[in-house]
């Protein structure tokens, strides 16, 4: 309760609609105190007084009642009505949606269909009927005002059900032997309670209008008894002559509404959990560059070349150090894997070079990306993004949400082509049917007019890759492609993308966390751990003899087919979070060989260097460790 | 001692009826399919995406009523699709430890539902049994008044199974347990299965897209494609020496250090559509020794060689 | 595409059905008997009784829907007491002065709402989000109808630059200049919330649109910024934003009703309000089920843009 009311407040708008909302309360809870004069007399000499007069301090109204008076009344009657209706349509339509999205079935389609009916009236047409049968007056009106709002409770809450029910937490609760009504009232409604509550906080100040609408219309509170809707449908007659009598019970309307909406919208951001970290933020169109220290002096290495490259993510007071000082080259023909468990940095390091990592809150903190040379880092956004695709391209994990769902995937792999090159439809097309081609996609040719979701997840796959070599580019970085595949699917593509990269030359960038895949594709690997590399070299070497204890230990750990059944190695403990690195090595904690020396200092990437290589062409090692288990 | 046998088990999916005509046949997502595990085996079960191990799994613990055939457990045939009714004999373990839990409940208030509901125990002696279970799946006691986004994959994992072993069943049905999970973190929650087994006397139903872990921990496999039993065997022959062509596809798919890279397929077949299924083995389009009879008639499941099975007209040998 | 739209107006005919039942209920709830409302309180029992069975009242409660129900496919809506005209006819007139007003407002609220909410989620945080939203939180905050009030004070009366009320000049008018300057203040007084909800709605389809990993395909393979946005982005958020639409269309049909009684618009609310006070039973149900049914057709036609935007749904 007092995070949220911390995440509130935080929201500034918010604390202003509550201080609004707070001293209109208070006034109006006061006002029976306050030395008014009664709001229903009349004293037809005092008529059209203007504000500020003697005795009436906002004037009066064509009957020359006080406008203070009347607007004080008014203003309880219509909040109080408003709350009423909000809190009455969200019970029943939450009721509804919660049973029908629950059930489901013909329960469901029964009740939704009498919903859908109710929804196909525009709500006014609705309330009218209902006033029209019911007759004019206040409680008509609000009856009315809520029963129109019951519809749209009960759809969204039973949107919200149907994924909730859906949920593997439930099946979990019914298998712990709990029936429906239980379910119902322990697991689900906890969990649609914060949606109901947003739900109510959005639409009050909507009734508000609505009743106050329908008083204007002379259907709700009937004279002498006045809400603000209806203190506006009388002063309408004298609007030109008095424009007064609107101006204050219109005014006060328009600031209970937006005081409440405003307060309602904090509610909103502070009960929606994807708001909380932040993350509806809209990604810029390439990572913030942000460097502290000084940009490191080009080297000769390789085609893609990273240099210390430090990104981080800032939340909040948080600052996640995802990749930190990581170097990495790749040259042409060359295939670089970079194994890692899931938070290793691996990705984000990926992601880095071309300026992917979503910002907010990815922040590139220091190093150097250079391609050819040139540092990326520095380049303007028109040099990346030309670079984008042309020279560098990426393949990325789940082909279902990297392609985009609406387009049909010729137009998607043409508009790769024309992003960069000038060409002609006709041509760009003529390229794409190639492009699937050259990644055997039977049917190419009808295959173009397909949309994503048409294909199986291994076509797909296709497509991402087809749509990387669209530019023919130099480098390719492919963030675990074959993860969200079957094997045998995983095999086929693992088996493409090495024919491709021989018959092209292209160098290779390849994250995954599968050391039999890295085995089978690369030349060489860097393992990362806590946004470090902690070891590299040529895959063999470090497949076969692991020189830092975590590549060793993580290599036992994997279960390999016709080992038979076996207890299996394990690594104790887990992974530090990257927002509070300890010192040393990051790794100490979970190594049996760890001493004092170990949690002191950093520890640096030693290994042999390149030039000292007796063998040509034979990448140099390195390790991340004060007691390797292999001498390198 | 059979712990679990399903004879016949099926699963049919309808499809809406359209507008005009007749309604669709459905789709199959379990052909009718039988098997028995004995007491205090772990029974393998793999397959690829779509090929109904997990509509499978939902039936064996009574989240979805089959649409024929029968689940008999300790010898108890049980017809009806009552969770509850299957809670103290059969339990499940899902893949994603995380939406298992109810974020908006301590694990405490988690752990006693089973123990309340299923057993009846009073407070007390539902806290010591809940002690009693988190000590034996290595978690701490504070851990009880957290809130399941507190944890990590692996430790979620193990409330999984603490929760599971609550409801104290005969049987456990694991579906895809450590997909989720890094490797060193998976290897920890396969261990502890492995002990929990032999302390509890349990009786499993492993099933998982990986072959080498699938075979780390099984006795028996059986290997599931578009539905049906295509082979059942003895973990340590079945993928040394595979029946079916399907399950040598799967061993010679994995990628394994020290193999060099070759599709095994090289016909870039797709997959059979399940709203259009092929007459005869689904398999036949994939299948290097397909012929007509493959096309035509769909191969029954019958002995070859020692406690194994496979459903194929020409079985490779070997 | 065809078999779809059949399939969707097939399956229109239950909801009609349905509308015409929970009107008819409604209305049938309303107590004393019409026929008292028609002749005023000094009638004569016989007067009375002859009157309800003229128009079939005497029938049980199914036969009357049926009967009420086979006239107006027919085209029989029965005959207004109140005006003593037919009110089919009357419905006609008034709703297409009320289609000129809310169709109006429609395509304002449609063209400015999108506008203004994709402007604002790709300047997030910049000073013209922060602009619009404040616009946009006024817009939603202000009684339509008091909106409309101001509106004529400033524009009519200060500064004389747009006529106060009604759909035409009364002297001298009736061509199409004079109709927008008479349609100005009342469709934008109509359009203003629900421009200001539609603007919040896509702003926030774009930004959650915008952090899916298409849009860094799309990015990663070197797309101009514009493109990804105008292009793929608002695509995409258009499958979010085009259901919120034919809401508000409902909603400005609604808000109509309003402001026609503020500008005199001689629409079909102001019938309604009107036949409502009058007790005038049979105008209140024909045009309820009139427009009822013609928003049902509306939101067929937004099922059908929705399904040929989306490959996704099932056609």
């Amino acid at each position: 309760m007092t995070t949220f009311l911390r995440l509130l407040f935080r929201n500034k708008l918010a604390g202003l609609g509550a201080v609004v909302l707070g001293l209109i309360l208070v006034l109006v809870l006061i006002a029976p105190l306050l030395p008014l004069p009664d709001p229903n007399v009349t004293a037809t000499g005092d008529r059209f007084l203007r504000p500020f007069s003697e005795g009436h301090l906002l004037g009066t109204d064509h009957l020359g009642r006080d406008l203070m008076a009347r607007l004080m009344h008014g203003t309880r009657v219509s909040l109080a009505i408003g709350l009423i209706s909000a809190f009455a349509a969200a019970f029943v339509g939450s009721a509804i949606g919660i049973i029908a999205g629950y059930f489901g079935g013909r329960i469901d389609n029964l009740i939704m269909r009498g919903i859908d009916m109710l929804m196909a009236f525009p709500y006014i047409l609705l309330a009218l009927a209902i006033v029209a049968a019911l007759g004019p007056g206040l409680m008509n009106a609000l009856i009315a005002v809520a029963a129109v709002n019951v519809p749209f409770f009960a759809r969204n809450i039973r949107g919200i059900t149907v994924s909730l029910a859906g949920r593997e937490f439930i099946d979990a609760a019914r298998l712990a032997g709990l029936g429906h009504t239980r379910i119902i009232t322990s697991e689900l409604l906890p969990n649609v309670l914060p949606v109901i509550v947003i739900g109510i906080s959005t639409t009050v100040g909507w009734m508000i209008l609505e009743t106050a609408g329908l008083s204007f219309l002379g259907l709700g509170s009937q004279p002498p008894d006045a809400d603000l809707g209806s203190m506006l449908g009388e002063a309408r007659a004298a609007l030109i002559t008095a424009p007064h009598t609107s101006v204050v019970p219109g005014l006060m309307i328009f600031l209970i509404v937006m005081s409440i909406n405003l307060l309602g919208d904090g509610v909103r951001d502070a009960l929606d959990p994807r708001l909380k970290s932040g993350a509806l933020s809209r990604p810029r169109a390439t990572t913030l560059v942000d460097r502290k220290g000084a940009v490191p002096e080009a080297d000769q290495k390789g085609l893609l070349n990273l240099q210390e490259l430090e990104t981080q993510f800032h939340v909040g007071p948080r600052i996640y150090r995802a990749v930190n000082r990581v170097s990495l080259h790749v040259n042409p023909g060359e295939c670089l894997g970079i194994i890692g468990e899931s938070g290793s940095g691996k990705s984000v390091t990926a992601l880095s070079v071309m300026g992917l990592v979503a910002s907010p809150p990815g922040v590139v903190t220091g190093g150097a990306v250079r391609y050819g040379g040139e540092d990326l880092l520095s380049a303007s956004y028109e040099s990346l993004r030309a670079k984008r695709g042309e020279n560098v391209a990426y393949i990325f994990q789940d082909p279902l949400a990297t392609l985009h769902p609406l387009y049909k995937i010729g137009d998607q792999l043409i508009e790769a082509i024309q992003s960069h090159h000038d060409t002609s439809r006709t041509e760009a097309r003529a390229k794409a049917l190639e492009l699937l081609k050259s990644v055997r996609i039977p049917n190419a040719e009808q295959r173009l007019d397909n949309f994503p979701h048409e294909m199986s997840g291994g076509m797909r796959q296709r497509v991402g890759i087809a749509m990387a070599l669209a530019n023919d580019p130099d480098v390719i970085i492919a963030d675990e492609p074959t993860t969200a595949l079957d094997v045998t699917v995983q095999a086929q593509i693992l088996a493409l993308l090495d024919e491709l990269r021989r018959e092209r030359g292209l160098a290779i960038i390849f994250i995954t966390h599968d050391f039999g895949v890295v085995a089978q594709l690369c030349d060489r690997v860097a393992v990362m751990y806590a946004g470090q590399i902690v070891e590299e070299g040529p895959t063999m070497a470090v497949l076969d003899a692991p020189a830092h204890p975590y590549t060793k230990r993580l290599i036992a750990c994997v279960p390999e087919l016709g080992g038979g059944r076996r207890e299996l190695a394990t690594i104790p403990g887990l992974p530090p979070v990257v927002d509070n690195l300890p010192e040393g090595c990051a790794f100490a904690a979970r190594c049996d060989k760890a001493s004092e020396t170990c949690r002191t200092g950093t520890i640096a990437l030693k290994g042999t260097a390149r030039e000292g290589m007796a063998l040509e062409g034979m990448a140099a090692r390195a390790v991340r460790c004060l007691f390797p288990e292999e001498a390198i | 001692m059979q712990a679990l046998k399903i004879s016949e088990l099926a699963k049919t999916f309808p499809l809406a009826k359209p507008l005009f005509g007749k309604a669709p046949p459905g789709v199959r997502a379990v052909r009718p399919m039988s098997f028995a595990v004995e007491k205090g085996e772990t029974l393998g079960i793999v397959g690829e995406s779509g090929c109904g191990k997990s509509t499978l799994a939902r039936m064996l613990v009574g989240l979805l009523e089959p649409t024929k055939g029968q689940i008999e457990i300790a010898g108890k045939a049980l017809d009806t699709a009552d969770p509850a009714a299957f809670g103290r004999l059969i339990q499940y373990v899902f893949q994603d430890p995380i939406s298992s839990l109810n974020p908006r409940k301590t694990i405490r208030q988690i752990m006693e539902v089973p123990l309340k509901r299923l057993h009846g125990l009073d407070k007390p002696a539902r806290d010591k049994r809940t002690r009693e279970i988190f000590a034996s799946v290595n978690l701490r006691e504070e851990f009880l008044d957290r809130y399941p986004h507190e944890f990590s994959g692996g430790q979620a994992q193990r409330i999984g199974i603490a929760r599971a072993l609550a409801a104290s069943p005969e049987i456990m049905v694991l579906d895809e347990p450590v997909s989720a999970l890094d490797v060193s973190v998976q290897a920890q929650v396969l261990n502890l299965l492995a002990e929990l087994k032999a302390q509890f006397n349990l009786t499993y139903l492993f099933i998982s897209h990986d072959l080498a872990v699938v075979e780390a921990v099984s006795d028996r496999v059986v290997v599931l494609y578009f539905g049906s039993v295509v082979e059942i065997g003895r973990a340590e022959d079945i993928f040394k020496s595979p029946k079916h062509p399907y399950t040598k596809l799967l061993a010679e798919s994995a990628p394994v250090v020290g193999r060099a890279l070759t599709a095994p397929e090289q016909k870039d077949s797709e997959l059979p559509d399940p709203l259009n299924p092929p007459p005869g083995c689904a398999f036949a389009g994939r299948c290097v020794h397909a012929t007509e009879l493959c096309r035509t008639e769909e191969p029954r499941l019958r002995p070859m060689g020692e406690d194994q099975l496979a459903a194929c007209h020409h079985p490779l040998e070997g | 595409m065809g078999s779809y739209i059949l399939k969707r107006l097939i399956s229109a005919i239950p909801v009609l059905l349905g509308i015409t039942v929970i009107v008819f209920l409604i209305m049938a709830m309303i107590p004393g008997d019409p026929a008292t409302a028609i002749l005023g309180s000094y009638a004569t029992p016989e007067n009375v009784e002859k009157l309800n069975r003229d128009l079939g009242l005497d029938k049980p409660l199914v036969q009357r829907y049926f009967i009420w129900l086979g006239n107006m496919l027919t085209g029989d809506f029965g005959r207004s007491f109140s005006l003593n005209r037919p009110v089919l006819d009357e419905i006609l007139e008034r709703f297409s002065a009320t289609l000129v007003l809310a169709g109006t407002s429609f395509v304002l609220c449609a063209v400015l709402g999108i506008l203004a909410g994709v402007i604002s989620a790709a300047r997030q945080y910049g000073l013209a989000d922060k602009l619009i939203t404040f616009v946009v939180l006024i817009g939603i905050s202000v009684p339509s109808f008091f909106l409309g009030m101001m509106m004529i004070l400033i524009f009519a009366v200060d500064l004389r630059l747009l006529p106060v009320s009604g759909m035409y000049a009364i002297y001298g008018g009736g061509d199409l200049p004079d109709l927008i300057r008479h349609l100005i203040m009342p469709a934008g007084a109509l359009a203003a919330v629900a421009t200001g909800v539609v603007a919040r709605m896509s702003r926030s389809a774009m930004l959650e649109v915008l952090r899916q990993d298409y849009i860094r395909t799309a990015r990663a393979k070197g797309v101009k910024e514009r493109r990804v946005l105008m292009g793929h982005a608002l695509r995409a958020a258009m499958v979010a934003i085009i259901p919120v639409l034919g809401i508000q269309a409902g909603f400005v049909l609604s808000g109509a009703v309003y402001i026609e009684m503020v500008f005199q618009w001689p629409g079909v609310g102001r019938m309604l309000v009107d036949a409502i006070l009058k007790r005038d039973i049979l105008l209140v149900q024909g045009g309820v089920v009139f427009v009822a049914a013609c928003y049902v057709l509306f939101n067929i036609a937004v099922d059908v843009a929705q399904s040929l935007l989306d490959p996704r749904i099932k056609t």
